[in-house]
């Protein structure tokens, strides 16, 4: 039971609550599961909750592997 | 959309299916299950097993929350709905599951049940608050991923002082049901070869609990990330262990998730919940320390014990094959009821319902490929 | 003369509501159509003052469709149940390639609607039917007890004509056809279910309801003898529209997902409330089935009218008994498009 989507926090709000936007459709939801969330971080989005924020070096890091080993495929 | 489409890339996909076919090695069919049903769903609608070589099977496992959830405790549910003080609030999933005698908190509510489909627990926490008069009760399923939602909701209950809000709680462990899964014996069942572990229950309970499959089991595990690429990057690497003989726990979904997963989560859910000594789970039978409940200072938010809740079994149409599904065992075209008796419009079974249950998946994704469609498989020898 | 006015008092239209009198054939019921409808319809016909209209017809095939309105909430972004109404009734007649001509509209009122509201309602349909130049002609009023109506249902019904040798419908699609769609998917419904569940949008997602017959017309002057068929997809979705087709004309359909218009932020909503655009509804879009030597000169004409520009082909018609349509996803691997079982109900799995 896992959809969730990486959404942006663009604004915190009192009592553990954030707007976060998905290109430009913005909701509100909890950010009281993730420590120090700041403007500007991109947060995986559960029911309203945010669960963990994501890692903008892991993730270049993953794209850099992918297109990597994508890569060794297109010579082939 | 940012971190969702770059792992969408059908270019960057083609030639990672090639690289896979290149490493698979003929003659061995290798066979790994996804055990989480949002995987299932990614790979039947992106149409990732259309990349792979033919010889890599995905089998698809029991990490379908709504799909395990026993007959037993939606007819509850529904019991508790049609009281006529009670709001239950429900996840959209659980709308049109089947009860007892064809029921589900669809046709309740059709016939005046107070049912409220949510999208979060917040949203049922603002019902109660803004409506003291009803007694509200969230139905609360899932695995890791969910549980902590339901644990800030309490928590929410208990600073707000509200005495109309408890949870009927269904909430099941993921690393329980990949033991079922990996010791079961059912005659017929298949070797799995290695499993990719579910990204979002992974972001909770990080990737320390699946150690001990790979130790004793010597099953490799790699999480993988939501997206179609991630999926197949991860069958990649399931590949790769596979043929240099490695069993290990990867994690290709490093960008949301940590060996040791969310602490603050972790500790909610530790306080509030407790283990049951044992859960039936629909398909699995019982398992043992496989399921939640609310600990005993957290009683007054629970409603199984505000409404001396008591669960009668419920048995499954004889011929609805979702256990054996379930388990990996036999696949959705193998039911004699599948696209007969059971479709979305009439499901006798829960993976026919719930839209990530293999049934469903097939159904509304993949049937056509029982006869040869001209759809040709990219990278198959 | 009678110096007392003939309907009695005007209606409070800022903060009065509908009561069961104003249903009920008296002068209540003459002042709130002569206050409400009357005044945003406004045409010959409705001065006339009838339960019917007359009007000629200068012969050949004539056309004619009903529909019922009950959307909920009644006002959204972009557009109201009135505009809806309008604009659903004529696309109706335009599916056939008709030109449609006259309209008539039906109210059901809950006890309670504002007044304020009804005549908001009454003026989009004005306007609407103005711009599409299509009038509405004639129309009947009922007012029913508090919680029988949800507010306000509209029913209608649209006359026209269909230009000679013209012969479009669904069972007429053959193998080799190619499938033309006149725009975004998934607007309208994004932007209803956006109100419902309070989404907010930095820009908003706008109903995209439009009456297509002018669309229409443009397409059968630029190649009418080879359309085999038009269709609106709205409840359902274009799959449903898809999967209709295929099976009236016993065929199969494959289309390219990468090939299907969405808007980002309609791509973005669906995926926060877990929907798939291909089952949301569209007011203001057509998918057209026409012979393969006519596809680029309908296409062509199709970018060239405002309705269309961001027209594309999204796939052909092949043989297939089972009558599936299949997708080519943008991932590269293929799926079926089902029909949608039921309400789409948004998933978090």
């Amino acid at each position: 039971m896992c959809l969730a989507i990486p959404a942006r926090v663009i604004e915190l709000l009192p009592d553990e609550m954030a707007r976060v936007s998905l290109d430009g459709v913005v909701v509100n939801a909890s950010v009281a599961l993730v420590e120090d969330v700041a403007i500007g971080d991109y947060v995986v989005l559960h029911v309203g909750y945010a669960l963990a924020k994501i890692d903008e070096d892991e993730a270049l890091r993953t794209l850099a592997l992918l297109r990597e080993a994508a890569l060794l495929g297109a010579g082939a | 959309m940012k971190h969702v489409d770059e792992y969408r890339d059908g270019e960057l996909a083609r030639d990672l299916a090639r690289r896979i076919a290149l490493e698979a090695r003929a003659g061995h069919t290798y066979r790994f299950m996804e055990f989480c049903g949002g995987h299932t769903h990614a790979i039947s609608r992106y149409g990732v097993e259309d990349l792979l070589p033919g010889n890599i099977r995905m089998i698809h496992g029991p990490g379908c929350p709504v799909c395990v959830l026993p007959m037993g405790r939606i007819d509850d549910a529904i019991t508790l709905a049609e009281r006529p003080q009670v709001t239950l609030c429900t996840y959209g999933d659980l709308m049109r599951v089947p009860g007892s005698n064809g029921s589900s908190l669809l046709k309740s509510k059709a016939a005046g049940a107070d049912i409220r489909m949510v999208y979060s627990t917040l949203d049922a926490i603002a019902i109660a608050s803004n409506e003291p008069e009803r007694q509200v009760v969230f139905l609360a399923i899932g695995f890791e991923t969910t549980t902590p939602p339901t644990a800030m909701a309490i928590r929410l209950a208990q600073k707000k002082r509200l005495t109309n809000f408890s949870v009927f709680c269904n909430h099941v462990l993921t690393p329980s049901a990949i033991q079922k899964i990996l010791q079961a014996s059912d005659p017929g069942a298949v070797e799995i070869d290695g499993l990719i572990g579910p990204a979002h229950v992974s972001t909770i309970i990080g990737t320390t609990p699946y150690q001990r499959f790979a130790t004793e089991f010597h099953k490799p595990v790699v999480v993988a990330g939501f997206e179609p690429l991630d999926v197949v990057q991860a069958i990649l690497m399931l590949l790769r262990q596979v043929n240099e003989g490695r069993a290990e726990i990867e994690n290709q979904y490093i960008r949301a998730v940590s060996a040791d997963g969310n602490r603050k989560a972790l500790a909610e859910i530790a306080d509030i919940f407790e283990l049951r000594d044992s859960f039936e789970w629909r398909g699995l039978g019982e398992i043992p320390d496989s399921a939640l409940r609310l600990r005993e200072p957290y009683a007054q938010f629970d409603a199984e014990r505000r409404f001396a809740i008591v669960t009668k079994p419920a048995r499954d149409n004889p011929a609805c094959e979702c256990g054996a599904i379930l388990r990996g065992v036999k696949r959705p075209r193998d039911c004699k009821l599948f696209g007969a008796a059971c479709t979305p419009e009439t499901p006798m079974g829960a993976c026919m319902v719930s839209s990530e249950g293999s049934c469903a998946a097939y159904w509304a994704y993949g049937r056509f490929r029982d006869r040869e469609t001209g759809l040709q498989r990219v990278g198959a020898r | 003369m009678n110096k007392y006015e003939p309907l009695g008092r005007k209606l409070d239209l800022r903060s009065g509501r509908v009561d069961l009198s104003h249903g009920s054939g008296g002068r209540a019921m003459a002042r709130l159509i002569a206050d409400v409808f009357h005044k945003a319809f406004d045409n010959e016909f409705l001065r006339a003052g009838n339960d019917q209209s007359v009007f000629g017809v200068a012969g050949g095939r004539m056309v004619m469709t009903t529909d019922g309105y009950v959307v909920s909430p009644l006002f959204f972004p972009g557009g109201d149940i009135g505009d809806l109404a309008v604009n659903g009734t004529i696309n109706d007649i335009a599916m056939a390639g008709a030109k449609p001509l006259y309209m008539s509209a039906s109210f059901i009122i809950e006890e309670g609607f504002p007044l304020a509201d009804l005549a908001r309602v009454a003026q989009s349909m004005g306007d609407a039917s103005r711009a599409a130049n299509v009038p509405i002609i004639t129309g009947d009023t009922k007012v029913v007890e508090r919680g029988k109506a949800d507010g306000l249902f509209i029913s209608t019904a649209c006359v026209g004509v269909v230009p000679a040798g013209l012969y479009l419908s669904g069972d007429r699609a053959r193998p080799g056809d190619v499938i033309l769609l006149s725009g975004s998917i998934g607007d309208h419904g994004v932007a209803v279910m956006s109100k419902r569940e309070n989404l907010s949008f930095e820009a908003q997602v706008l109903s995209d309801t439009a009456a297509l017959h002018d669309l229409v017309a443009v397409m059968v002057e630029a190649a009418g003898a080879s359309i085999r068929l038009m269709r609106d997809p709205t409840r359902g979705g274009l799959a449903a529209t898809l999967n209709e087709i295929a099976h009236q004309s016993r065929v199969g359909v494959r289309i390219e997902e990468a090939a299907v218009p969405v808007r980002p932020r309609v791509a973005a909503a669906c995926e926060l409330l877990g929907l798939d655009p291909l089952f949301v509804a569209n007011e203001g879009k057509l998918v057209a089935f026409v012979a393969s030597e006519a596809a680029e000169t309908l296409l062509a004409a199709m970018r060239a009218h405002p309705l269309g520009q961001d027209s594309a082909r999204i796939g052909e018609v092949i043989e297939d008994e089972h009558c599936f349509v299949q997708m080519t996803t943008a991932f590269g691997g293929g799926r079926i498009v089902d029909w949608l079982s039921g309400e789409q109900l948004p998933r978090i799995c």
